[in-house]
């Protein structure tokens, strides 16, 4: 036995302990993940031996490597065992790995149970301690409810070590089982008063928290705080209690005149508290006011310190050079702001002051301030100042903020504070020239609710957007500022409602229907067709009076040539709306050419005027006779369900939830039946998109024209739109339009004044204008409840709608056709000059259900000049999409990492995650680079053609189980003929081996039989025939069509 | 409450963290990342609160640092902890660490990672503050130590003459790499 111990302790020291894991993984900063690897099977065979020493130092290690990121759960079974140890030095290695990475759904967990009480009730306090500190960090709810009674003994321990930490994890206990709190409170309250100032603490510290979630219940505990206000010395307790008080004074007002005393008391005798002297020793030399500055500036709220004091007091604060009170300050300032805002905006310098400072935190803060700072009177020159440091301000986190504090500046409150709208729109036209801005979205709806309510605005707003539209180029110009192209969302629908107040409706139509339209993202290229076809009504209706008709006979050409663009448009909506508007557009061509008067027809799709609708319009609508909004639709679902689940109620009473009403079970045969309804119905719908050979065959032939590439320079200006006002001309105007009504308003009184003269003595002058005096250049719409009167407009939609649908349904099949011929493509589009690209499919990774796939990209410069910046970027589908560094957009493009000199090439890799692999993919996608001595930066569209065949990988098979394979029952059948091959034999085999992935089984004479498999594990058998026939079968219909028909392509090209 | 606590070096490589919520491994790491991205961008002579870290908290939440020579020590806190105090808290666990090491420097935290957290448990219990006073932790922690050395005895005796001979023989010996040590005698607010 003996010497079993000894051989065990020197076995023992050539195993690595954790200065050597740390070491070793320093000295191999090259394969530093290789290296962990092995340490890690090191750390798997030491912790298989019986010795309990070898093991703690396993655990030990495996600790570290959880620091680096490694999932260690695999070993949560040894850490239980480590933690067990009678020995300290073990059992403290345990817990503490226990604490980094157990948690709640860990399943070793409930084995613990036993051993932690045992620890718990250890006569060694520090094997208590350690378990109390471990428990602390992974307690369960099932732990919390049988150890409760233990902890709660040990609340009253004869070492305050002990002492304290019961009492701390008292609250963990407490969250985790909430029934625990009512018997284990008078304990709780009866630690406040404990001798030792670490248990003291604790309970202030668990209280605190409690009374942080409902402080109303804690109220009856007010005089015993007071009482420890008053004797306690510690730091950490004062501070928490004078935040306890700052949640209590608002419960009850007569606590805040209690409090000012004890104080007062407080301050007056802390100076030798070190945290005082650090908050204070810089502020407090001349001013003997609170010197806890963010504790007790916001404690003077509570008290009835006028709030004007407070705020002077702040402004030191703010004032100092320490950048910790500055944030402290200003954080306290903004709670004073909610309650007295009047007191803080006389501070409006300083606030402005700090947006200059170097430090974000401090900037952020004074951007929180100035939201309620803002007054009609301010407004322009605070947005004013604002816009300065959008354009100054570097990181886009710290200008988006911005940006959204600009919007929600100016429409708070219902835009009370905006006196000139015109102002306002080109506020936001200015803010669509930021670069990589993600609020896009933010920006145009703003656009358009100031443009629907504001209505005296229209016309200035449908010019400005009709500038917008104009120079949509430039804001779509960078893939980088994709987010900010949401904005020609809003411009389009503006120019097409509005287009009554358009000087040029022609040039903005022809400006929304031109071809780069087509690579705005779908919902926007949707709003641009629908509006186009508005703007073509207005148009119309314009030069119909006009003698001349062939300029509407043009127009209605324009519409013709432009829409087909948009019907082969990939999104779904787009295609809907092109197609329909264009067989319309036909008909009026048509009645137009027959000298027919269509104009007044047409502008009624769009007539009637929008209004606003109140957010609480809807309870307006009367509910229809004999609908009953409360009876159950379905059965309702037995309540037995939802007894069991407790409210989860904690501290404070929460409302039951209401179950939600689950769907019944259903049986299997049920499903199966569902099952094969829905591929009946999926087998019918045309936009299904299924694999069959004529489709394949319609896009072969296809012409090609539309595959043309069309490079598109984008000059990297930056971003003036021209013509546009700027937002300081109304400044300056706004100034000159107050300095008028001010002097109005002078001339009436001095005539009342001459009026009176007589009777009365002098009456001084009106001084400074208050609030009140500016009245708005323009008004808004605030909707109130009642519904608009006319709402006339969407009846007509929905007349318009309807009748769309039925031309839709006739061209359906035709919108089939052109889907297909879309996607047809060249897998390598060749830019004449430039370069050219050739995907490779070269290897595939599975990783859960989605899959990857890694393409290989060779960038080969054909042409003479060095290109850098390049930027690879492919339109997403729902299938494949290509995965981006955290962080970054769906839109963003991939830097490729190299430049190209002349007649070089290289690869890049990129990685796609795939979804499903049955059907092949194509995806569309752009490269921009800049040519070096140009420095413009240019545009290759390209394709990548992910084929089924890519997701096979050829794996061996065995003639029996293949039979196996075949007689199983569970595979459909298919085949297909290749005509006109004349190749022998094993060079179709060989061909179909290299080029699909496939094995050959077995072969006799005149056929072969040939297998593959997919990634995700469909199984693929073909019996190919001297004939030049394929039979095949495989479990996934749809994938084997796919694959059959690349077979077939492959050989139709050789 | 205080709902995470890291310590990273000025290149963002990890020394001890301490999480008193539940997250994966990956996430844990992807917070390190964020929180060295968004603290190391910012110079030493702005204020040591950090709003907008998005994995961890949300608006309720803060960071809290400070930086020492190689090391940044962050506290991820919840509004109920006053941020001055916890500002104090740093310096208070720093100046423990410094005791218990003897003038500690950013080696002790990467090889005696277990150590730290030993010491780190005596001052923050499952989120919560435990111990603020530094003699008091102090002797805790040395107790607890003395009580390790003893059990080690004779078994501990050979393993730990063998460390004794790797360390010798090592061209690199720990101390040696000085890497800059932490200074932590000043106790004042002012930027280090």
């Amino acid at each position: 036995m003996a010497l079993k111990i000894v051989k065990g302790s020197i076995d023992r020291m050539f195993d690595k302990n954790l200065q050597d894991l740390v070491r070793g993984i320093r000295n191999h900063k090259e394969d530093e993940a290789k290296y962990i690897s092995t340490c890690i099977d090191e750390i798997k065979q030491e912790l298989k031996q019986d010795n309990i020493a070898v093991k703690a130092n396993a655990v030990c290690k495996l600790t570290y490597l959880q620091m680096l990121g490694y999932d260690v759960s695999w070993a949560a079974f040894n850490i239980v065992e480590v933690m067990s140890s009678s020995k300290f030095t073990y059992k403290r290695i345990g817990y503490l790995a226990a604490s980094q990475c157990f948690h709640e759904s860990t399943d070793v967990i409930m084995l613990t149970t036993n051993q932690i009480r045992k620890d718990l009730s250890s006569p060694n306090q520090y094997d208590t301690g350690v378990a109390l500190t471990g428990l602390s960090c992974f307690v369960t709810p099932d732990l919390a409810r049988d150890l409760a009674n233990d902890i709660m003994t040990l609340m009253s321990h004869t070492k305050p070590y002990i002492r304290k930490k019961a009492v701390l994890i008292m609250y963990k206990v407490f969250l985790k089982y909430p029934e625990s709190l009512r018997p284990a409170f008078p304990r709780l309250k009866e630690k406040l008063e404990d001798p030792d100032p670490g248990v003291q603490s604790a309970a202030v510290n668990v209280i605190c928290e409690l009374a942080r979630r409902n402080p109303k219940n804690y109220l009856s505990l007010a005089p015993l705080f007071f009482k420890l206000m008053t004797s306690s010395t510690n730091n950490w307790v004062l501070i928490k209690i004078i935040k306890l008080f700052g949640a209590l004074t608002p419960l009850e007002p007569r606590l805040g005149k209690k409090l000012i005393e004890p104080l007062t008391n407080l301050i007056h005798s802390t100076s030798a508290m070190s945290l005082l002297y650090e908050c204070v020793n810089t502020v407090y030399i001349d001013v003997n006011t609170p010197p806890l500055p963010s504790l007790s500036l916001s404690l003077c709220l509570y008290l009835s310190l006028p709030p004007q004091l407070c705020v002077q007091k702040l402004r030191i604060l703010i004032e100092d050079s320490d950048q910790n009170l500055k944030y402290l300050g200003l954080l306290a300032m903004s709670k004073i702001l909610k309650t007295h805002p009047k007191s803080v905006q006389s501070h409006k310098d300083l606030i402005l002051q700090c947006l200059d400072d170097k430090d974000e935190s401090i900037r952020l803060r004074a951007l929180d301030l100035l939201y309620g700072m803002v007054s009609k009177k301010n407004l322009m020159e605070i947005v004013k100042k604002l816009m300065l440091h959008v354009d100054k301000a570097e990181g886009t986190t710290y200008r988006d903020e911005l940006l959204t504090k600009i919007i929600d500046i100016c429409s708070q409150s219902n835009y009370q504070y905006i006196t000139n709208f015109e102002w306002y729109i080109s506020i936001l036209v200015e803010l669509t020239r930021l670069e990589g801005t993600r609020h896009g979205h933010l920006i145009a709806s703003q656009m358009l609710d100031v443009a629907i309510r504001v209505k005296a605005i229209r016309g200035f707003a449908v010019a400005q957007m009709a500038t917008l539209l104009d120079n949509a180029h430039l804001l779509t110009g960078n893939m980088q500022r994709m987010g900010i192209c949401e904005v020609l969302y809003a411009a389009a629908w503006i120019c097409g409602e509005f287009s009554e107040h358009l000087e040029n409706p022609m040039q903005t139509l022809e400006a929304m229907l031109r071809p780069k339209v087509a690579t705005l993202p779908g919902h926007i290229q949707a709003v641009y067709v629908q509006n186009a076809a508005k703007l073509f009504a207005t148009v119309l209706k314009s030069q119909e009076g006009n003698t001349d008709s062939t300029a509407a006979q043009e127009t209605s050409q324009l519409m013709i040539d432009r829409l087909p663009l948009f019907v082969q448009s990939a999104n779904l909506e787009v295609q809907e709306r092109a197609s329909c508007i264009l067989q319309l557009v036909k008909y009026i061509q048509k009645l137009q050419q027959k000298d027919v008067e269509v104009a007044e027809e047409v502008s009624a799709l769009f007539a009637g005027e929008l209004n606003p609708v109140a957010p609480k319009a809807q309870k307006k609508v009367p509910v229809p006779e004999g609908l009953d909004l409360d009876s159950w639709i379905n059965e309702p679902p037995s309540e037995s369900e939802s007894e069991d689940e407790q409210p989860k109620a904690i501290f404070a009473k929460e409302e039951p939830k209401h179950s939600r009403p689950r769907r019944e079970e259903v049986d299997e045969k049920e499903l199966a039946k569902r099952r094969e309804a829905r591929k009946q119905e999926q087998a019918n719908n045309p936009f299904y998109i299924k694999a069959s050979p004529s489709s394949q065959k319609v896009y072969q032939e296809a012409p090609g024209v539309e595959h043309i590439p069309v490079v598109q320079i984008d000059l990297s200006v930056p971003l003036k739109v021209p013509g546009l006002p700027m937002s300081d001309q109304y400044v300056k105007l706004e100034e000159e339009r107050r300095q008028k009504e001010r002097a109005e308003k002078k001339k009436k009184e001095k005539k009342k004044r001459k009026e009176k003269r007589s009777g009365r003595g002098k009456k001084h002058d009106s001084g400074p204008e208050s609030e009140e005096d500016i009245t708005p250049a323009h008004q808004v719409d605030i909707v109130t409840e009642e519904m608009p009167e006319k709402s006339s407009k969407h009846k007509k939609k929905k007349q318009k709608k309807e009748k769309e649908e039925k031309e839709k349904k006739k061209k359906k099949k035709h919108h089939h056709h052109h889907h297909h011929s879309d996607g047809g493509g060249e897998e390598a589009v060749q830019n004449g000059t430039v370069e050219e690209e050739e995907p490779l499919l070269t290897s595939l990774k599975n990783k859960s259900s989605t899959y990857q796939v890694v393409v290989s990209v060779i960038f080969e410069n054909k042409c003479d000049s060095f290109l850098k910046s390049m930027e690879f970027n492919v339109l997403d589908s729902l299938n494949s999409k290509l995965q981006r560094p955290e962080g970054s957009g769906p839109h963003d493009g991939l830097t490729v990492p190299f430049q190209l000199p002349p007649g070089v090439s290289n690869e890049a890799r990129f990685v796609f995650t795939v979804q499903s692999i049955i059907m092949p993919q194509k995806l569309k996608g752009t490269l921009t680079f800049i040519v070096k001595d140009s420095s413009t930066h240019e545009k290759l569209d390209f394709k990548l053609h992910f084929t089924c065949t890519s997701y096979l990988i050829t794996t061996p098979c065995y003639s029996d189980a293949f039979a196996k394979l075949l007689e199983s029952g569970d595979l459909k059948c298919s085949s297909v003929r290749l005509e006109g091959v004349n190749m022998p034999f094993h060079h179709l085999l060989a061909r179909i081996c290299f080029h699909h992935h496939f094995s050959v089984v077995e072969r006799i004479d005149s056929c072969a039989s040939m297998y593959s498999r997919s990634i995700q594990g469909h199984h693929v058998c073909l019996l190919v025939k001297v004939t030049v026939s394929i039979d095949a079968k495989c479990d996934e219909p749809t994938l084997l069509g796919n694959v059959l028909d690349e077979i077939k392509q492959t050989f139709s090209q050789c | 409450m205080i709902k995470a606590i890291l310590i990273f070096n000025n290149h963002g490589k990890p020394r001890l963290i301490r999480f008193y919520q539940y997250f994966a491994e990956d996430m844990q790491q992807q917070i390190i990342r964020e929180t060295f991205h968004l603290v190391s961008k910012r110079d030493d002579n702005v204020c040591n609160f950090l709003e907008g870290g998005s994995l961890i908290g949300g608006s309720d939440y803060k960071l809290i640092y400070r930086h020492y020579a190689t090391l940044y020590f962050v506290f991820c806190v919840d509004s109920s902890e006053s941020e001055l105090g916890i500002l104090d808290l740093i310096q208070v666990f720093v100046e423990t660490l410094d005791k218990c090491f003897e003038n500690v420097c950013e080696l002790d935290l990467i090889f005696h990672m277990d150590k730290v957290h030993y010491i780190l448990q005596e001052v923050v219990m499952g989120g919560m503050v435990l111990e603020t006073n530094m003699n008091e932790i102090t002797t805790q922690v040395d107790v607890q130590n003395r009580m390790e050395k003893s059990e080690g005895g004779l078994s501990a005796a050979p393993a730990r003459a063998v460390s004794a001979v790797k360390n010798m023989n090592l061209p690199e010996i720990p101390r040696n790499i000085n890497i800059g040590d932490i200074n932590i005698k000043v106790p004042s607010l002012s930027p280090f």
